[in-house]
């Protein structure tokens, strides 16, 4: 097994805040716009956002909640272990919101198709928009693009990309693991 | 990731401490499911639950049936005085003519004791005993287990009385299993009649005064006397068991501390307990029952991933 860094701390930290920025651009104030953390990975990415967006940019009360999908995968007791759940916490109605959908990695686009099932069960959005950090290109297996993505980048079927964050990992780093 | 360690829920004896809190832990992501608007998730689209009842039921079944229905699973229901067992099937037959019909999961109430483990060895499903005679009533002792944690924290350490007809109680011995599996303390307490001869084997201890029994207690689990499996007389009068083991507001005044009173249903109103007991804040019954639903829906979940 072998692993690159694709980004580091740093770099990290300037796309955070360009996408930011982005979201700041199309939402302005986030009067009507929820951010929705995919469980587990992509809440650590969703909080951050939401950090910067109310420090740096002073927007105040953005609405934040988790979603776990688990309940929603197609891929039930089609693997060998027990798929298992994580805490949903949505405490906001999303009926007629802009929503932003939140995870650290795009891949299959299957983890993003059971996400927008089970946001279903909150209420009917306005629109729903994707924010990942890394777009696995090539490798998807259903129609689903992000709206903003940090970075794209080319891994084969046998690689992974490993996202690593302060708070839970000790640093922010993200690796391509060649397995 | 972890994963329960049986095929089939057959009792809570064949469980360990860790099938408990995996079945707590998704139970409370199903608490949060049932408690928004849209109460339903797809995960058990591909999968058909028989729910087979050959003694009566009333919230059991309900329960079950809403938990199969909440995971989007196929139901087919079956009660034992509608059927063709009246007409002198055997149970593996009726089992194995409803499996026919490619059935994934059966949950199955029985007045013997063992039938559930006595299908599970001759057909090809995962069984759920959902009360097997005086045996065991799995999920009803993981939601009173589940109420006491969402209730005290915990139920390590908890001091728990069982009161009322041990002897012919399922949910007794379910109850007892469970609690000492989780580090409880568990005392039983009823006329002696109806307490089973080697109940101390299990690591319970008994107490035939009831006033001692709740001052000892922080929750009690109040059985219901049950006459339908009483052949001969156990005590003189329901008016003498109600003055011995019934509580009442004025017992749980006389005590000095305020414990919490737990009740599997139907209840007898004015036996085991009084109204103003069944409806007080300390009484949990009815956080009993909306626990019910998630619990089974945890078991039935974490069950069917392990259908290949």
């Amino acid at each position: 097994m072998s692993q690159k860094v694709l980004l580091s701390s740093k770099e990290i930290h300037i796309i955070l805040h360009r996408l930011a920025c982005q979201l700041l651009e199309t939402h302005l104030d986030f009067k009507n716009t929820v951010l929705i953390g995919i469980q587990p990975r992509g809440t650590f990415l969703a909080q951050r956002l939401a950090k910067i967006l109310t420090e740096d940019y002073k927007v105040k009360d953005i609405c934040l909640g988790f979603l776990d999908i688990t309940f929603y995968r197609d891929d039930f007791r089609r693997g060998d272990k027990t798929l298992e759940a994580n805490k949903t916490k949505i405490d906001f109605l999303i009926e007629d919101k802009n929503v932003v959908l939140i995870d650290d990695v795009l891949y299959t686009g299957r983890s993003i198709n059971a996400a927008l099932t089970a946001l279903q069960s909150f209420g009917r959005p306005k629109d729903v928009e994707l924010l990942t950090l890394i777009d696995r290109r090539f490798s998807r297996h259903l129609p689903i693009q992000p709206n903003y993505r940090g970075r794209q980048v080319d891994a084969i079927n046998n690689e992974k990309v490993k996202v690593m964050w302060e708070e839970n990992d000790g640093e922010d780093i993200i690796y391509l693991v060649n397995n | 990731m972890s994963e329960l360690s049986v095929k089939h829920l057959l009792g809570i004896k064949y469980l360990n401490e860790k099938d408990i809190q995996l079945i707590f832990e998704t139970a409370d992501h199903f608490k949060e499911v049932i408690n928004r608007s849209i109460k339903k998730v797809p995960s058990l689209r591909d999968i058909t639950i028989a729910n087979i009842f050959f003694e009566n039921s009333t919230r059991t079944k309900l329960s079950f049936e809403l938990a199969e229905k909440r995971l989007s699973a196929d139901v087919l229901n079956f009660s034992a005085s509608q059927s063709s067992v009246k007409k002198g099937e055997t149970l593996i037959d009726t089992v194995n003519n409803i499996l026919s019909m490619k059935v994934d999961m059966v949950v199955m109430r029985h007045p013997n004791p063992g039938a559930g483990i006595f299908l599970s060895k001759h057909v090809n499903a995962s069984i759920v005993n959902a009360g097997d005679g005086a045996h065991e009533h799995p999920t009803q002792a993981l939601l009173d287990s589940y109420s006491i944690r969402e209730k005290l924290g915990d139920v390590s350490g908890k001091n728990v009385v069982i009161v009322g007809d041990i002897l012919h109680s399922r949910v007794a011995l379910s109850n007892i299993f469970a609690l000492k599996l989780q580090g409880a303390n568990v005392k039983v307490c009823g006329p002696k009649t109806l307490i089973p001869k080697y109940i101390k084997s299990l690591g319970v201890d008994v107490e035939t005064n009831l006033e001692k029994a709740l001052q000892w207690c922080d929750v009690a689990n109040m059985l219901r006397i049950q006459n339908e499996r009483m052949d001969i007389s156990y005590f003189p009068t329901t008016r003498e068991y109600t003055q011995q083991f019934g509580v009442n507001k004025a017992t749980l005044d006389k005590l000095d501390k305020e414990i919490v009173i737990m009740h599997p249903g139907p209840i007898n109103r004015g036996v085991e307990i009084t109204s103003d007991v069944a409806d007080s804040k300390q009484s949990i019954i009815l956080h009993q029952v909306e626990n019910g639903v998630a619990i089974r829906m945890a078991v039935i979940y974490l069950l069917a991933s392990k259908i290949k």
